[in-house]
């Protein structure tokens, strides 16, 4: 991978809540340096609290680092890049006063899209996700899995080149989540986005992306990255497949020890001797 | 299904409901007509359903209705109007909020109305009085209603806004203030209520016009049964302006 390839690149990044000595205290992310190329689907992975979250929302320039820089498109990031990138929050981040229709176009609208578009892209949009149907209902009307994916239909109406989602099937069943992944990674066969992907499930993980990025305890930092080397779009044999069940105990493996050490640690935030010495 | 058990069970506490109000009107009746209470104390509801046809057909009524509902509308709007934007710049930081809610819930739990006297020293014994007052007591609510809606807004859906590249105006536009809406109408009712109960409860101590003036006039003149029209008249008046606010309330979170 040369350097041009890469749509993100993550330079030392750290960062802190608080200050040292605070209750409030907490080290989620230390010195951590990726570089993700263009048209990957790289899933981070770790135990709660390990700063996955936290490097999503620093990509996103919705946090600032505490240290270190993220490039986007070649260009450092100082707060929100909505031309570049798109979110899809883990739940209820639909405008729940708005149909579904009206969610996506208001996403166009914040970031300045041409008026005349909006219909025509919201309806394509929807019609990708398979939402055609229920683009008069409002949000609560419709079950988690539409939910989540009227808001990719929205995020996916704003044609940024990066997609941002931090746990977007968290809140969802084990069997919605799995059609919701099939459908992920045929999108991603046809649009060629760059997607960052933050999960706590192995077999979504090992489903989705070309790269795991597998993150320590608290504070987090990229301990090892897997790579997946399997064509989009993926189909439901891949996850009966040896290669499947190999790559998905190789990350069983992994976390399992840094899971360990979260649980050992105090469950308070703002321990910081005890994160200190596990790093 | 459920629905159906629901709507079932709203006509059944309908029909209670009304047999409540029956069964009161009958106890009125019958304390007039056969236990002997005092037509001066407790007039006749017949009497008063007369005198209630006479002051409806004459329209006499329409000068003390037309004050009371001016005070009524000029304090509500004097209301509202502060009441949010005091509220939208209050619940900006975090600061202004821990300042300032506790003191607004502090005077709110004040009985404002015995400041009456002042106010009438004030602004005098006309409407201007009554519109102080109206206004001073409905700004409570809505002033708290609104640092309530806007202070807990879902921070999941102005991080979303944000992240698309909302503006401020935008972000007040399209996401604080429909989703601040539901608590704020609540707080414009409320609003609404102790507006309307101040200035007619302040019309009947201190006053030149007005609903309230008018029936405390006819108590003073032993017109009991006139005295009893007109605070029927006022009693529906009120609950058809309850109604028509309670209409506009669903309507504004219709989507919830």
């Amino acid at each position: 991978m040369t350097a041009g390839d890469a749509a993100v690149r993550i330079k030392n990044v750290s960062h802190q809540f608080g200050e040292a000595g605070e209750t409030q205290f907490v080290r989620a992310l230390l010195d951590t340096s990726l570089d993700i190329s263009r048209g990957e689907l790289l899933c981070l992975i770790g135990p709660s609290g390990c700063g996955k979250s936290t490097l999503l929302n620093i990509i996103g320039g919705l946090l600032a680092p505490t240290r270190g820089a993220v490039e986007v498109a070649g260009k450092a990031v100082h707060g929100p890049t909505p031309h570049e990138i798109a979110f899809v929050f883990q739940e209820n981040a639909l405008f729940p006063w708005n149909t579904v229709i009206e969610n996506v176009r208001l996403g166009m609208l914040f970031q300045g899209v041409p008026k005349s578009e909006h219909e025509p892209r919201a309806k394509k949009s929807l019609e990708t996700v398979g939402l055609a149907e229920f683009a008069n209902h409002y949000p609560g009307q419709l079950s988690g899995g539409m939910r989540q994916r009227a808001a990719l239909a929205r995020a996916l109406s704003l044609q940024t080149g990066i997609l941002l989602m931090d746990e977007p099937f968290g809140a969802l069943d084990e069997q919605t989540r799995m059609i919701l992944g099939e459908d992920l990674s045929v999108l991603l066969a046809r649009t060629e986005k760059t997607i960052v992907f933050v999960t706590h499930s192995l077999g979504e993980a090992v489903f989705l992306a070309d790269r795991v990025a597998v993150f320590s305890a608290r504070p987090g930092t990229i301990k090892k990255i897997i790579h997946v080397d399997e064509p989009h779009p993926r189909r439901s044999n891949f996850v009966t497949s040896e290669k499947f069940t190999e790559l998905r105990n190789e990350l069983y493996a992994l976390l399992h020890e840094e899971i360990r050490k979260t649980m050992d640690e105090s469950p308070r935030p703002g321990n910081d001797d005890a994160t200190v010495k596990d790093s | 299904m459920a629905r159906r058990n629901q709507r079932a069970a709203g006509i059944g506490s309908r029909a209670v409901q009304l047999g409540f109000l029956v069964a009161l009107l009958i106890l009125w009746y019958l304390a007039t007509n056969r236990w002997g209470v005092n037509h001066l104390l407790l007039p006749n509801p017949i009497d008063v359903w007369h005198q209630l046809i006479n002051v409806l057909r004459s329209g006499e009524y329409l000068p003390d209705l037309r004050v009371t509902l001016s005070e009524l509308v000029i304090a509500f709007a004097l209301a509202m109007t502060s009441g949010t934007i005091v509220g939208y710049f209050v619940s900006r930081t975090r600061y202004s909020i821990r300042v300032f809610e506790p003191l607004f819930a502090g005077i709110y739990s004040v009985p404002i109305i015995l400041f009456l006297p002042l106010y009438v020293l004030f602004f005098g014994l006309g409407p201007a009085s009554k519109i102080a007052l109206g206004t001073t007591i409905s700004f409570f609510p809505i002033v708290l209603s609104t640092i309530a809606g806007f202070s807990n807004v879902d921070r999941t859906l102005v991080t979303a806004a944000r992240s698309m590249g909302a503006s401020d105006y935008q972000l007040l536009r399209y996401v604080l203030v429909p989703a601040a809406l539901p608590v704020i109408l609540t707080g414009l009712r409320m609003g609404f209520t102790v507006a309307m109960l101040s200035i007619l409860g302040s019309e009947t101590i201190a006053s030149l016009a007005g609903l309230g003036h008018h029936i405390v006039q006819l108590a003073e003149n032993m017109e009991m049964a006139r005295m009893f029209a007109y605070i029927a008249f006022v009693v529906v008046m009120v609950a058809v302006l309850n109604a028509f606010v309670s209409y506009l309330e669903a309507r504004g979170r219709r989507w919830a």
